[in-house]
């Protein structure tokens, strides 16, 4: 199987932002990057799938040059190529050039199976897998905490909606973003990544895009009123009730 | 006059209330608000809508798999050159939207906590970085699409009649084979208007008990979760608060035994009311409390469900 998992450089989740003089980019000093966590997951599925099928799995960056870092950590957890589309604004890059960036590549490669994360961390957009299986016309469905991947191209997956757990059936081609539930990846061990030293990465120019995201401003959100400790031990919870109902209007 | 198309879901013959703070929001900024509803006990929920901001509703009938419901969406806006695309930010929302975009070559931006519209130009405010930064987003999209954060804009109240029409899906590529909803018919604790979630605090997964009743003595709660009890197996994903789990921003949040770490603060530092019960005083979590108390959770919540069951009891 043609296997490829889309992976997003993002900053390291505890990162404190600063906003430049401009009020509308982002600092870009001493910020470090991970790959975004779902991603990770979206690697794992198509190295597990791989390792059930046969066949090969690319992971396919959108990013900077620097990507190399985190693509060499996947493919030490198994994936056995890269490619980075380059772009060193893909921060900027807008949900939608970023999917018709990565349907290229795809529809390129000849895949039949693409893993996405459900989000990118930095954004939480989550938009790019939909999108490119709607570019793509495949099937795809999001937020996946269970797939099955029939040898025949059947597939099943259950997804975690807002009313419960929804079951689908489908058939391949087709895009799946990745939920928490989904699997555990591993550990890339020694071995894994001595190997990943020597699998290949391939660099291409992203294409150029019109971004129709522009920033206009970027916040702090608004500070909360500052709160107070309204006592001790269960003998504050009067306080706390009265609080509730005469300060906050609720209850 | 400047049309906007609105993802409407709806249970049990009404809409939602998501779907009618997106309905609200669409109404401060255009004249002309289509609803477009699917599923099972569409017909029932169509009429109605007038009366929240939409002079339109379409039923799609037949099998409602999101991307064929998607595909309606976009010839929806495509037949009434509507000027954006609107949905609540609920499962579903967040899966549809991105799809109907990408028919429209637009992108999308979603979970928005603020729309403006400027003439045809629409401005959005969106989080960036687990809510730390707010960013203001001008679209250059030749058509808007955005999903709306939940309990953030407001239903409006019209005295319109929606015209009401049906057109069939196409077929989709999805096939739902079933649904395993929640027990008990609990809340969602991305929707319920009051959380009450437990963490490590707890000690034992036996002891999320008192969590379980302090959100049945508020009656209109759902039970959330820290991520270190979830991983622990305690919880399901689907309660878990935070980073990696749900954002949520109901009217009052109680945390009982969550130390407050950033991740979790990411999920629900925007609820109007928090409340947090704490062993120890340095607690991250009182930093965003709006009222704490410092004590055992276990000494503490029995006397709170008491205290809650007398009040809900008199009203």
């Amino acid at each position: 199987m043609n296997i490829v998992a889309c992976m997003k450089r993002v900053p390291t989740t505890d990162l404190q932002p600063k906003i430049g003089a401009d009020g509308k980019t982002l600092e870009a000093t001493g910020i470090q990057y991970m790959v975004s966590f779902y991603d990770e997951i979206a690697v794992e599925e198509a190295v597990k799938t791989r390792e059930a099928h046969g066949g090969e799995v690319t992971v396919i960056t959108l990013g900077p040059s620097a990507a190399s870092k985190e693509l060499r950590e996947c493919l030490a957890k198994g994936a056995d190529k890269g490619v980075i589309l380059v772009d060193d604004e893909w921060q900027s890059r807008d949900a939608h050039a970023t999917a018709r960036a990565l349907q290229g590549k795809i529809e390129e490669l000849g895949s039949e199976l693409v893993f996405c994360g459900r989000v990118a961390t930095d954004r939480d957009n989550a938009a790019v897998g939909p999108m490119l299986a709607t570019l793509l016309g495949w099937a795809c469905v999001t937020d996946a905490i269970e797939l099955e991947i029939g040898a025949d191209g059947a597939c099943t997956a259950k997804r975690e909606a807002d009313g419960g757990v929804e079951s689908y059936s489908f058939s391949l081609p087709a895009v799946i973003t990745c939920q928490k539930a989904l699997n555990e990846p591993r550990y890339a061990g020694l071995k894994g990544i001595m190997a990943a030293k020597k699998k290949p990465i391939e660099e291409v120019p992203a294409p150029a895009a019109g971004n129709q995201a522009e920033v206009v401003a970027l916040e702090l959100p608004p500070e909360r009123k500052e709160g107070r400790i309204v006592g001790e031990g269960a003998e504050a919870v009067p306080a706390l009730l009265e609080a509730l109902r005469n300060e906050a209007k609720i209850l | 006059m400047a049309t906007i198309v609105v993802y409407v879901e709806h249970q049990g013959g009404n809409a939602k209330r998501a779907s009618l703070e997106a309905l609200g929001a669409a109404s401060s900024c255009a004249e002309d608000v289509v609803a477009v509803l699917a599923g099972e006990g569409a017909a029932g929920a169509a009429p109605g809508l007038g009366s929240s901001g939409a002079g339109k509703a379409i039923v799609l009938t037949g099998a409602a798999s999101p991307d064929a419901v998607a595909a309606a969406l976009a010839a929806a806006v495509k037949e009434r050159g509507a000027k954006a695309f609107v949905a609540s930010a609920t499962s579903s929302g967040r899966d549809i939207a991105p799809r109907v975009a990408a028919h429209l070559d637009s992108t999308l931006f979603s979970d928005c906590v603020g729309l403006d519209a400027d003439g045809d130009a629409f401005t959005l405010t969106r989080p960036w970085l687990a809510g730390k930064l707010l960013a203001k987003l001008r679209s250059n999209a030749p058509v808007l699409c955005a999903t709306l954060r939940r309990n953030v804009f407001q239903p409006m109240s019209a005295s319109l009649t929606a015209d009401v029409s049906e057109v069939s899906l196409g077929e989709g590529k999805l096939t739902l084979t079933g649904i395993a909803a929640k027990e008990g018919g609990a809340l969602d604790v991305a929707e319920a208007p009051v959380v009450v979630s437990g963490g490590r605090g707890l000690k034992e997964s036996e002891h999320f008990k008192l969590i379980e009743d302090l959100a049945a003595a508020f009656g209109d709660a759902a039970v959330g979760a820290s991520r270190a009890v979830v991983d622990a197996g305690w919880r399901p994903h689907a309660e878990q608060v935070g980073q990696t789990g749900k954002t949520v921003a109901p009217q009052l949040y109680v945390a009982v035994g969550i130390s407050g770490a950033i991740q979790h603060l990411a999920g629900m530092k925007t609820s109007r009311v928090i409340v947090a019960i704490n062993k120890d005083p340095e607690a991250p979590i009182f930093k965003v409390a709006d009222y704490g108390i410092v004590g055992d959770a276990f000494e503490v919540v029995p006397v709170l469900i008491e205290e809650v069951r007398k009040i809900k009891a008199q009203a």
